[in-house]
């Protein structure tokens, strides 16, 4: 593929700016958040290109925006952000992505690095055997039909009514794990099909679950807040979404927007930006549809974080509670969110596509649990298997800035293909194991595909977004375990 | 003459290229194609048969619409499929019987969890005498 050669704006060490001219057609330029390494890789894979097409969407405001960690995706780039208004814009289920809430939750313990790295083996043992994963996996909660539609509705409310979890861990949900106006009328056979025996399963690609060890601690004063009380703590790591239940979402929704995009003429670069006005009845049935696919996946989410704390349980020989296996934060990196924020100095209601990035929300945002009002919302940043993942927290500059958004990972490097093709899936294992990290999964070839050289340095993607003030670096674990799919 | 088919490489995801005589051989080596993605094609025994009916506005569309319908019964039925033979193509409808077994863990390697076929960098044109058709599909 050719590079990308066009001028970028240099407005910081760490902004680059797509001007509108760039091409015709573009509402708003483009906001790259970088440093000058990191261009040349974005350059590319010509993901500036994307970025300047997601400009086009109509009703877009302040500017199409691209994290760090972006990498090109279909459509819209993995790792930007676009505000819609809500009265003149539109939604696009491209703009959010097939994995519907895809995204991470945290677990603290009250264990440490010395008394669990003699038990890792028997732990990532008992996590393999009791959360379900891999391909074709299927769950061992058997969801009915009835069962469905209150698990659409309700999210992780629905899991911790079930007997998945506790109360408290909704406190600590974004959006309470239960999205508003999630309507399962608008959800067809196909995508009940692909949901219901998947329900409860971690899935198989880059998802997976982690046991980590706190490194080091950038904020003690925050960090103390979430309840990670320094290095060498254990923090368990959930990383999943709405399985092929959100897929077949995207799927049903993306062709009901094909024929959107002629009956309301909207003129667009690349046909997976196919988009609805907000307003529209189309643009009304995808966002009902996407809060039951979004509400699917934390209910996901909340079954297996209380999988995780029975097998803990059960190897450690001690309750969760007296393990202290508190929920830190769960965020989504996959969604569209209608919120209000200030564009051009007025208070304007938009339509906040994050596709491959966290909400990043400040101190004293009436959105955030209470117990974080002092230190703005959590950020939960994972890395690739091999390497580390960052907590942080959301600020005021990304409120002003970024829609209150910030980076979701360390961005792919190498395809899938490339990956396998230069990595055996064994020497994966052994090399982690060399490095003092117990693996297991569903398929070794597969973990060739998520080898740390296939993705960026997460390290140097925090770093962008914490220069830049988008957000505050908490802290930083490394991994011990993993369970992959 | 080229192969049935081609894999290419994206950066998130994987594609194919297929090749076909006619669109009808197009649209069955573009099956194929998803099915060598998700397991080795030669280990699927064509033990049941599938009767399928997909529309779509335009032949595109209409590709990306077949190759979701396959991947529909991989990943709601576990149905793995080998043989598709096309019985009537238009430019906006198919029909096809498609010939397969559902997976058994014993004697089928999952390759990779096909999740999408996406609208992304689609193309279908005719080369000479030659249909040939991009698709990148969400793993």
């Amino acid at each position: 593929m050719a590079q990308w050669q066009r001028q970028l704006v240099k407005i910081d060490d760490y902004r680059w700016q797509i001007p509108q001219t760039y091409k015709t057609g573009m509402r708003v330029p483009g906001l790259i958040y970088a440093s000058q390494e990191m261009l040349e890789s974005m350059r590319d894979e010509q993901t500036p290109d994307q970025v300047a097409n997601v400009a086009f969407l109509p009703g877009i405001v302040g500017c199409s925006l691209a994290m760090p960690d972006i990498h090109w995706g279909y459509g819209f780039p993995i790792g930007g952000v676009a505000a819609m208004d809500t009265g003149e814009g539109v939604v696009s289920p491209g703009g959010v992505g097939y994995d519907i809430n895809c995204g991470v939750r945290l677990l603290r313990t009250n264990l440490s690095e010395g008394e669990v790295r003699p038990r890792i083996r028997e732990l990532v043992d008992a996590l393999f055997r009791d959360v379900p994963s891999g391909l074709g996996s299927e769950g061992k909660i058997k969801v009915s039909q009835k069962e469905m539609d209150q698990l659409m509705v309700g999210g992780a409310n629905w899991a911790v009514k079930r007997g998945f979890g506790l109360d408290d861990d909704l406190d600590v949900t974004e959006e309470g794990g239960c999205l508003a106006g999630a309507n399962p009328d608008r959800i067809s056979d196909r995508a009940r099909k692909r949901g219901m025996p998947q329900a409860g399963t971690l899935g198989s690609g880059n998802h997976f679950l982690e046991v980590q060890v706190v490194k080091e601690v950038f904020d003690r004063h925050s960090a103390g807040i979430m309840g990670i009380t320094g290095p060498g703590q254990v923090l368990v790591l959930i990383h999943t979404g709405s399985r092929g239940f959100g897929h077949e979402v995207c799927t049903d929704y993306l062709r009901t927007m094909e024929g959107a995009v002629t009956r309301y003429g909207i003129k667009l670069p690349d046909r997976q930006l196919a988009c609805a006005p907000v307003e529209s009845p189309e643009g009304q049935a995808y966002l009902e549809a996407m809060a039951c696919a979004a509400n699917y996946a934390w209910a996901n989410r909340q079954c297996i974080a209380h999988w995780v704390r029975k097998s803990f349980s059960q190897v450690l020989g001690r309750s969760a509670d007296e393990l202290g296996m508190r929920q830190i934060y769960d965020v989504a990196h996959n969604i569209a969110k209608l919120e209000e924020h200030k564009v051009d100095g007025r208070r304007l209601k938009v339509c906040v596509h994050r596709k491959g990035a966290t909400r990043a929300f400040p101190p004293g945002h009436k959105d955030i649990p209470r117990r974080y009002a002092d230190i703005g919302q959590p950020v939960l940043v994972p890395g690739d298997m091999g390497r580390c993942s960052f907590v942080a927290v959301g600020t005021q500059r990304a409120m002003d800035e970024s829609f209150g958004s910030t980076c979701h990972g360390a961005g792919r490097l190498l395809s899938r293909g490339a990956a396998k093709r230069s990595i055996n899936g064994r020497e994966v294992i052994r090399e982690l194991e060399q490095r003092g990290i117990t693996v297991r999964a569903e398929s070794i070839p597969s973990l060739a595909e998520e080898a740390s050289r296939a993705y960026k340095d997460v390290s140097a993607v925090i770093d962008v977004v914490h220069e830049a003030g988008i957000s505050r670096k908490v802290a930083m674990a490394t991994p011990l375990g993993v369970v992959k799919g | 003459m080229k192969g049935s088919f081609e894999i290419i490489d994206h950066t998130a995801d994987v594609g194919i290229i297929a090749y076909g005589a006619d669109a009808k051989k197009l649209f069955s080596n573009a099956a194929l194609a998803l099915f060598s993605l998700i397991t080795e094609p030669e280990t699927i025994e064509g033990r049941l048969r599938f009767d399928l009916e997909v529309s779509a506005p335009d032949r595109e569309s209409l590709l990306v619409e077949w190759l979701n319908e396959l991947i529909y019964l991989f990943d709601a039925e576990h149905v793995l499929l080998s043989r598709f033979d096309i019985e009537a193509l238009t430019l906006t409808d198919l029909r096809a019987a498609c010939y397969g077994e559902r997976f058994d863990q014993v004697k089928h390697k999952l390759k990779t969890g096909v999740k999408a076929a996406t609208y992304h960098m689609l193309k279908l044109d005719k080369d000479g005498d030659e249909y040939r058709a991009q698709v990148i599909f969400d793993v």
